[in-house]
């Protein structure tokens, strides 16, 4: 038992030192590609004119059903001879592919916010002669922010997660890592050692989005019921299909 | 035919004295198949304040929301002080104007809602100052001014910084008047503005509208089932049945005297 | 640039190795997940909080933490497994976690009259979940199970991680041996995108009619 941890102590240090750059690395560039992609997504799927919420939906079926690990190795593998760029190499691959992946799960998470947002706060922006750009900005987007906001934060979680693919395309990462100190330390205390590392990344994450989430709640003063429908819906972010609720408005 | 409908200026020769505020012209309104409005007709004075009765479904609620574009016409014309709201007719044909000549004419229009609508993101007074800063391009500080007075107005100037749900229903509904207001509109949409309140909170608000209605000139188009408030307020009132204009008279005279068989079987239901 | 024979050739292979290996390990690891959930969902809700409370962070722990790292650490511990029961073991361990947040939910939806008219006409507690609340509780859960299990579907390419020759494992090899990766890789995305984009439609139709 005490070896056990000994070899622990040896692992996490080693772990942090090493193989936590890439990792944050991939989350971080990841989820900032993610939110901008869902925005515009989103955004489009619901606002836009016809064609342009065909074009967006299309998209974002495409990247939700042609999973991640295919994503991956096609921006690693394909593309550069596609354009005849050459690699874009490791970090901007897995940075686009995670946020492309995963901001297309987003684009739905907005485009249901924007859904969520009562009709009469749409039709007041415009009994108020407000310009669209006027009432997205000042109106729509507030309220619709604090309800993406569980969505946000499951897809954060998610995308923490998914960033251990990222040695698939050669980075360094805790994953590719843990199974390299495993050959010191054994099995249990390497791979314990990352999954711990992993834990405590996606916590500090969850609890900031949840952090930002009662700030948003708050400022709305919105009601337990529209609270924990967006939870609800939250939870089946990973879910696919076409939602019949699609007009934009 | 002007020939620049963009820059028309709103008191050009044509849309002073002769036009009416209002003019509905063959205007036709179909939700999928079914008819709601059909060829209707009828003009709306300056100043004149003209309720709406009728029983549910018989396509008051949609005049309003037609006037204020939140429905989109499928037939005729609606007219603003001679302006065309969103379809004009030129050389015989029914053009679709661009929303920022919508937008245009629009802006003389304000509307009161059944569910306040209040911007949950917001305070009372940010609220009220919101679109004249955004829309009017009115400074922060003469908005606020002006605010200040609405709200004075309302009844409720000590409530300026509060948060929308810490109101209850009928001063949210006067915020939302005072809201309305800030607007500076020619026309005042008005619907069913009590519908949503506790009996004991009609009042207040109803109040606040005959204080708004003696005070200023302002064209008001109503739906309400309260017909009390109708008499106090409107010059005419109209009874729609089925998308059509029933009857119309003053209101002492229509209430007191209604000439349709259905007008009177309304009027005793509701009151 | 995209050779149509080479897309051909890949076809069969690809087909196989989703038949074999990622069709099997879907339904076998959705079956397993639906399974354990229910115990876990059950488990956290009758078992007394000095329980109830180490096995809920368990599940967080396994929730919050990537599935690849969990196909290594089972691969490296348990030698004497095959690769392929790892990544089922793995899998359906992995989405029971989410899968008890499903249930949960669909426990949670059932009106407090249910529990107390079972109460109220003295049920034992086994049949009260039996009788009274799996039945309604599943009926509002399944959607959420088939969504659950088509996300896993499209995780499968972890098992690369074990070198389980699933489909992605398999494309990848051929257009390394071809020196041409778009046809195989076009093929795994479009496979992909074919069993999952239909089977979600058709989850959104259930939820649609299970809904009361």
């Amino acid at each position: 038992m005490t070896e056990f941890f000994s070899d622990l102590g040896t692992a996490l240090p080693r772990l942090l030192g090493e193989g936590l750059r890439d990792t944050l690395l991939s989350f971080l560039g990841g989820a900032v590609l993610m939110v901008i992609v869902a925005v515009v997504l989103g955004v489009a799927m619901h606002q836009g004119p016809r064609w342009l919420r065909v074009v967006a939906r299309v998209v974002v079926e495409f990247f939700r059903g042609t999973s991640l690990v295919v994503q991956l190795f096609f921006l690693f593998y394909v593309l550069p001879n596609l354009t005849g760029l050459g690699s874009l190499g490791g970090t901007w691959t897995a940075i686009l592919a995670l946020g492309l992946n995963y901001g297309a799960y987003g684009a739905e998470v907005v485009r249901g916010s924007l859904n969520a947002v009562p009709a009469g706060q749409w039709e007041t922006a415009t009994a108020l002669s407000m310009p669209w750009a006027t009432k997205m900005r000042r109106i729509i987007w507030p309220q619709a922010w604090a309800l993406m906001l569980p969505g946000f934060n499951n897809l954060m979680v998610m995308l923490v997660k998914g960033t251990a693919v990222v040695g698939l395309v050669l980075l360094n990462d805790l994953t590719f890592e843990s199974e390299q100190v495993r050959r010191e330390v054994g099995t249990w205390p390497a791979f314990l050692a990352a999954l711990l590392i992993y834990f405590v990344i996606a916590w500090v994450v969850s609890l900031a989005l949840r952090a930002l989430e009662a700030r948003a709640q708050r400022r709305l003063g919105l009601g337990d019921f529209e609270v924990r429908k967006a939870r609800q819906d939250a939870d089946q972010v990973m879910a696919g299909g076409v939602p019949d609720d699609q007009d934009g408005r | 035919m002007p020939t620049d409908p963009d820059h028309r200026p709103t008191t050009d020769a044509r849309t002073s004295e002769e036009e009416p505020r209002v003019r509905f012209e063959d205007v036709h309104k179909k939700f999928g198949r079914t008819t709601v409005l059909e060829d209707l007709n009828f003009v709306v004075g300056r100043g004149e304040r003209v309720t709406l009765i009728g029983p549910s479904g018989s396509g008051k609620t949609t005049i309003l929301r037609l006037l204020m574009t939140l429905e989109t016409l499928t037939g005729g014309y609606i007219w603003v002080d001679g302006d065309p709201l969103t379809h004009d007719r030129r050389d015989g044909k029914r053009v679709e104007l661009r929303p920022k000549q919508v937008a245009q004419v629009r802006k003389r229009i304000g509307m009161v809602f059944q569910q306040f609508n209040l911007f949950p993101n917001m305070t009372v007074l940010q609220n009220i100052v919101e679109a004249p800063v955004h829309v009017l391009g009115q400074s922060r500080e003469q908005a606020a001014e002006n605010a200040l007075s609405l709200l004075e107005k309302v009844g409720l100037r000590e409530r300026a910084d509060a948060h929308p749900t810490e109101l209850s229903g009928g001063q949210q509904q006067r915020v939302a008047i005072a809201r309305a207001l800030a607007m500076d509109p020619e026309i005042l949409l008005l619907d069913e503005v009590t519908s949503a309140l506790d009996p004991e909170l009609v009042g207040d608000v109803l109040n606040v509208l005959k204080d708004v209605a003696a005070s200023t000139d302002i064209t008001m188009l109503i739906v309400t089932h309260e017909m009390q408030f109708a008499r106090d307020v409107s010059n005419r009132v109209m009874m729609f049945d089925g998308g059509r204009v029933l009857e119309e008279a003053p209101p002492e005279q229509l209430f007191s005297n209604p000439q349709h068989e259905r007008t009177q079987k309304f009027l005793e239901a509701v009151v | 640039m995209f050779e149509t024979e080479l897309f051909l050739e890949a076809l069969p292979i690809l087909v196989m190795a989703f038949l074999e290996v990622t069709l099997v390990v879907t339904v076998t690891s959705s079956l397993l997940a639906a399974v354990l959930g229910l115990v876990w969902a059950i488990a956290l809700r009758e078992l007394p909080g000095a329980l109830a409370r180490p096995l809920a962070f368990v599940l967080d722990f396994i929730r919050m933490t990537p599935l690849p790292v969990h196909l290594l650490v089972i691969y490296y511990a348990f030698t004497q497994l095959s690769p392929m029961t790892v990544g089922i073991l793995v899998f359906g361990v992995h989405y029971s976690t989410y899968m008890a947040e499903s249930y949960r939910a669909g426990i949670e939806s059932i009106r407090k009259g249910q529990w107390e008219a079972a109460k109220a006409l003295s049920l034992p507690p086994a049949r009260t979940w039996r009788a009274v609340i799996l039945p309604q509780a599943i009926r509002n859960t399944l959607p959420s199970l088939g969504n659950w299990a088509i996300a896993m579907f499209k995780d499968t390419p972890f098992l690369i991680f074990i070198s389980v020759p699933e489909m992605v494992t398999r494309a990848r090899e051929f257009g390394g041996q071809n020196f041409s990766y778009i046809e195989a890789m076009t093929l795994a995305g479009l496979l992909f995108l074919l069993a999952s984009y239909p089977t979600a439609v058709l989850m959104q139709k259930l939820e649609k009619k299970l809904a009361y």
